[in-house]
């Protein structure tokens, strides 16, 4: 404890609400909660950092310094919950709360680390990760850089590089893995050495019918459309029948329904030529292009016939 | 003449400054990433003011954000090759340009030689001077 610190003790306390207005951290949190919907966890977690760089620049002002936290993190969840956009967020986020240099993002998969030869996978590894200095490193679907199953498989070598430097260049890099929950907890009993890394675990619940339609709504603002009130009523039955269909992803299968919707939309103004088209003709969804689709009429998919199924 | 103690080479820049910290380096390759050079270390153990082309190690890196990137491959160097002169330069590439815009030594060998001139006496007494290093008495390898 130094002697100039006990010194600025006696003269009084910091102001706590003076120091929060300063940071400019509340500008961060209330665009959080109106861009994400949901994801609770994850809103409380970016909360409860914020707050704990908060004290950290209040002990600054005590001189008491102390060592850059962990800032690594596993993302869990199905798909469409929102793990990448919300570490394109992250990356902002920390750089605005001063944990990164730079705060951009560098997505990568099992391909852009791994190699197909002997000392390919070093370098490539180490390009990748010079490239995300100063920002977040979000690898994707991370449990395929381990495969047990194969012996000559050069995932192992990638971990290592990676282990290494999120121990010693904390201060550099933010490492975020992203994958399916199972996956994920099986990828970290056979590597406890990243788990032991990774600071914050966060998973990421699906979405219910009401934030899905909420998310909707906020999609369709941001391309200038918005559901008329049967329209809303009709995508919002879309959704409960749909959610009960196999293979659906969240927030991305909401965004495919809404791209055939616009469509189902341009071809009934289109179908209709003698009539004047007014701006809010062409700005809004109306129930019969959310009710035309197959799940309505025949309990499918709309995508259905895209894929092979056996 | 003792204008340059230690023999230093005084090649680019902030080369008669004393060598520059990490934090300095650091300063240095974020002014340039931030005017989109390309960014390469390069290292050698001949020394001389004429030697402007020195071995690359590893390949330009224009696309890094953060100068710690690249500080890892300056450490690298120093690793690999501790003994040897490793320099940092900047290259800009945009049209009317093209050229290197940064240079800098960001390591020297344990001591340096120096120089010595060399007289040679040409036809009618002329005498033709150029300037000899002491280090490339040795061969490749065994310089420092």
């Amino acid at each position: 404890m130094s002697m100039a610190g006990d010194k600025a003790i006696d003269e009084g306390g910091v102001d706590l609400e003076a120091e929060f207005k300063a940071s400019n951290i509340q500008e961060v949190l209330d665009q959080l909660e109106r861009d994400l919907i949901g994801l609770k966890p994850v809103k409380t977690r970016i909360r409860e950092i914020a707050a704990l760089l908060l004290v950290d620049r209040l002990r600054r002002k005590f001189e008491l310094s102390s060592a850059t936290p962990t800032l690594h993190m596993s993302f869990t969840g199905n798909p469409g919950t929102g793990k990448t956009t919300v570490a394109m967020r992250m990356g902002e986020i920390l750089k605005r709360l001063g944990y990164v240099r730079e705060g951009h993002l560098v997505t990568v998969t099992r391909d852009d680390l791994v190699g197909q030869y002997i000392g390919h996978t070093a370098p490539k590894t180490k390009e990748v990760i010079k490239k995300a200095m100063g920002g977040v490193l979000f690898i994707d679907e991370a449990y395929y850089l381990y495969k047990p199953e194969n012996e000559r498989d050069y995932g192992q070598e990638s971990i290592e590089i990676l282990l290494q430097i999120m121990e010693n260049n904390r201060d550099d890099l933010v490492v975020i893995l992203a994958g399916y929950r199972d996956k994920m907890e099986r990828f970290f009993q056979s590597n406890p050495g990243m788990r032991s890394r990774i600071a914050h675990h966060l998973d990421f619940p699906d979405y219910s019918a009401e934030e899905l339609l909420a998310i909707a709504k906020l999609m369709l603002a941001s391309q200038n459309y918005r559901l008329s009130t049967e329209g809303e009523k009709a995508f919002s039955d879309y959704l409960k029948l749909r959610m009960k269909l196999p293979h659906f992803s969240n927030a991305r299968s909401v965004r495919n329904a809404l791209d055939r919707a616009r469509l189902r939309q341009a071809n009934r103004l289109f179908a209709d030529p003698k009539k004047k088209l007014s701006k809010t003709d062409l700005i809004t969804i109306e129930a019969v292009d959310v009710l035309a689709s197959r799940v309505f009429t025949e309990g499918r998919r709309d995508d259905e016939d895209m894929e092979f199924e056996e | 003449m003792m204008t340059n103690q230690g023999n230093r080479l005084t090649q680019g820049q902030f080369s008669f400054l004393p060598d520059l910290s990490d934090e300095q380096i650091k300063a240095q390759i974020k002014y340039a990433l931030k005017n989109h050079w390309a960014v390469n270390v390069e290292y050698t153990d001949d020394p001389h003011p004429r030697n402007t082309y020195w071995e690359m190690f590893g390949m330009p890196m224009f696309d890094l954000k953060d100068p710690a990137g690249i500080l890892m491959e300056v450490n690298n160097c120093r690793k690999t090759f501790p003994n040897h002169y490793i320099r940092v330069t900047a290259f800009d590439s945009t049209r009317g340009w093209e050229t290197p815009r940064m240079s800098f030594i960001v390591n020297r060998p344990k001591k340096e030689p120096g120089f010595g001139l060399a007289r040679q006496e040409a036809d009618g007494r002329h005498i033709r001077y150029t300037v000899h290093s002491y280090a490339t008495d040795k061969p490749e390898g065994e310089r420092y």
